[in-house]
């Protein structure tokens, strides 16, 4: 194995993780750096092993960490998803704008000074509609996703643990969901509701959402629970929960996470197509979903009026989409 | 065999209950069926009663389904509000889903397993990076607006289909719509191709297969293929009841009148028993094509046996 040529141990010199990764000196140089960046991980306070038992969890999730923060896939999809946060949270500071001032003169008309989408069919002003749109995907996205990895991860790891008939059941109620086409079940549960919150969709996604994460918790937890560290803390005689909680909770958590995210991409597609569908959310809320259905019919005269929320949708969803391809390679063993 | 079948069988039955069931309690508690029987205006009490009890509305509900599915069973799935037997309207709406389906699983198959095959081939070339990130942003665009770019580009800018599909819906009307349809699919089979011809081919039985002198096209075609394409036979084969399901967006856009069209005119109009009963076929497909899948498996791999 070649030897590190001096100047990267020099300082500055080589700090970055994609200088290490394309170092001509080849692996031994790469590997140097490394380890060298693990130890500087390890002064560095907070990150995502601030859960868990620190001994245990530094190793599985600083390396996560350091493997993310070297994956350029992360770090464009993470830095989109906070551009995204941060419109979602203050719209007003990129757009001056209201999403329901419409003026009907200017219908359909193209890009203007001040107006760089142009107008739909209403006459809004398509560019604020599309800032104010990513805080509904995002909220939907959100808390759908909450909704179903507590959910899931609650039912799919208790049926995991204590087995038997709860865990039999369990397992035929999902079956049940999977035979269910999701879109389907969205225009039944859904078009009947008359609320025009985003709170239904959120509930609908997570009654037909947990399934799947109930079934990757029960996986993970059942492969956990075999483990000799679970088995020994069980012969010095924790209690169930100690043993969830403490043991096994810490170490089935990954795959959880993995599918999580990338639940939240498609959960922000489905209330899009919900939306388009005329199911999902109604009218004073702001949805790209909403905004592409209802240019849809002039589509001949203002493309753009449908152009830029599908651009601003798909865009949304291929960043978490991203980010939980990356978030995968990160913690999946196997690639390691 | 004959054993695993009846077993496979037999469990299907609580799953079959327990989705027709599900739904059934959906369409009957959340919605009013009467309402949509008496238009925009509400319906006059007495008028009400006297259509409560013909259709058996006042009965409890498990009284209701139970009675449904014991029709279903004799071939009888009701009639639609508008006096047509469901039984018509899945006869004309069937067979334009099943053609749409079956357009969209000819490319996952061809489209799919080739740029499979040739990026797995190509591992961390430039054409694999390329395919890769075009696959993820195929998964990420929203079914609806592929459908209605491809709608608008090919349809009305470029003039090369027609922007709506006709009654008759032929397979060469169909190609765009079955491609929308696919689309999301057809990235999936892509990525599992990949990762399965790369898995096998630095297997054992390939090594031999070039050892021994086959011209690369065999040791591709009839060793490392056949051996990578199962679990990819697995995903089409469960994707074709998710297909039939979820053309009711692709119908839609594309104005097909299939089983997507019947069921959202279905349920706009709270019609319980086309809803329902256009589920409980979906359902079925659903369930037969997983058990068939699993059996093709025992074909697929000489390894697997059932008792």
């Amino acid at each position: 194995m070649p030897e590190p040529t001096p100047e990267h141990h020099l300082p500055g010199a080589g700090r970055t993780p994609e200088d290490g990764a394309i170092a001509d000196t080849g692996m031994g140089g790469a590997m140097d750096l490394a380890t060298a960046e693990g130890e500087t991980l390890e002064k560095t306070p907070g990150g995502p092993q601030g859960t868990g038992p620190s001994e245990k969890a530094r190793s599985l999730w600083s390396d996560a960490w350091r493997d993310l923060r070297r994956n350029p896939v992360f770090i464009i999809s993470g830095l989109v998803i906070l551009f995204l946060v941060f419109i979602s949270l203050w719209p007003g500071s990129i757009t001056w704008l209201s999403p329901l001032k419409c003026d009907l003169a200017k219908a359909q008309e193209g890009s203007q000074p001040g107006h760089p989408f142009g107008f739909d069919g209403q006459g809004c002003d398509v560019y604020t509609r599309v800032v104010y749109g990513a805080r509904t995907s995002v909220t939907v996205g959100v808390l759908a996703t909450l909704g179903v990895a507590l959910l899931g991860s609650v039912l799919g790891g208790l049926a995991g643990f204590f087995g038997g008939a709860g865990d039999s059941i369990l397992s035929r109620i999902t079956d049940i969901f999977f035979a269910i086409p999701v879109v389907l079940g969205g225009l039944v549960l859904l078009s009947v509701v008359t609320s025009n919150t985003v709170w239904p969709v959120i509930g609908f996604m997570v009654l037909l959402g947990w399934p799947q994460i109930s079934r990757i918790a029960r996986g993970s937890v059942i492969t956990v629970k075999q483990n000799d560290f679970v088995q020994a803390a069980r012969a010095l005689g924790a209690t169930h929960s100690r043993l969830l909680l403490r043991h096994i909770a810490p170490n089935a958590v990954a795959p959880v996470i993995v599918v999580a995210t990338i639940a939240l991409g498609t959960f922000i597609s489905l209330e899009a197509t919900l939306s388009y569908l005329g199911v999902g959310l109604k009218p004073p809320t702001v949805s790209w979903g909403i905004d592409i259905s209802a240019a849809s019919p002039y589509i001949r005269n203002a493309p753009h009026a449908l152009l830029w929320p599908s651009g601003a949708l798909a865009l949304t969803v291929l960043a978490f989409i991203m980010l939980g391809d990356a978030v995968r390679d990160a913690l999946d063993p196997k690639l390691r | 065999m004959g054993r695993y079948v009846i077993r496979r069988l037999l469990q299907m039955i609580p799953v079959f209950i327990g989705a027709t069931l599900l739904i059934f309690l959906m369409v009957n508690v959340m919605g009013d069926p009467i309402a949509g029987l008496c238009g925009d205006r509400e319906c006059d009490p007495a008028t009400a009663a006297q259509l409560q009890k013909e259709f058996g509305l006042d009965k409890p509900v498990w009284q209701q389904y139970l009675t449904y599915m014991g029709n279903v069973f004799t071939g009888d799935f009701g009639t639609a509000f508008n006096g047509q037997p469901v039984t018509e309207l899945m006869a004309t709406a069937f067979p334009v889903t099943i053609r749409l389906t079956i357009v969209a699983i000819v490319f996952e198959i061809v489209i799919g397993i080739t740029l499979g095959v040739v990026t797995g081939l190509r591992r961390g070339r430039p054409v694999d990076t390329g395919v890769l990130l075009l696959t993820l942003v195929v998964i990420s665009v929203p079914t609806f607006v592929t459908g209605l770019l491809l709608q608008l580009l090919l349809g009305v800018e470029w003039g090369w289909i027609k922007p709506s599909v006709s009654s008759e819906a032929t397979f060469g009307e169909l190609i765009v719509p079955g491609l929308v349809l696919a689309s999301v699919s057809l990235a999936y089979v892509t990525r599992l191709t990949r990762t399965s011809i790369a898995e096998n081919r630095r297997s054992d039985y390939v090594r031999t297969a070039v050892a021994k002198g086959l011209p690369r096209r065999r040791v591709v075609t009839r060793h490392l293929l056949r051996n990578s394409l199962i679990p990819v036979v697995t995903f089409i084969g469960t994707d074709i009841g998710a297909l039939m399901g979820g053309a009711i967006v692709t119908e839609r856009i594309f104005n097909i009148h299939g089983v997507g069209f019947q069921l959202y005119q279905g349920i706009l109009r709270q019609n319980t028993q086309t809803v329902v009963g256009f589920v409980t076929v979906l359902v079925l497909v659903f369930l037969v094509a997983n058990l068939l899948v699993d059996l093709l498996y025992a074909v697929l791999d000489p390894r697997i046996r059932y008792a």
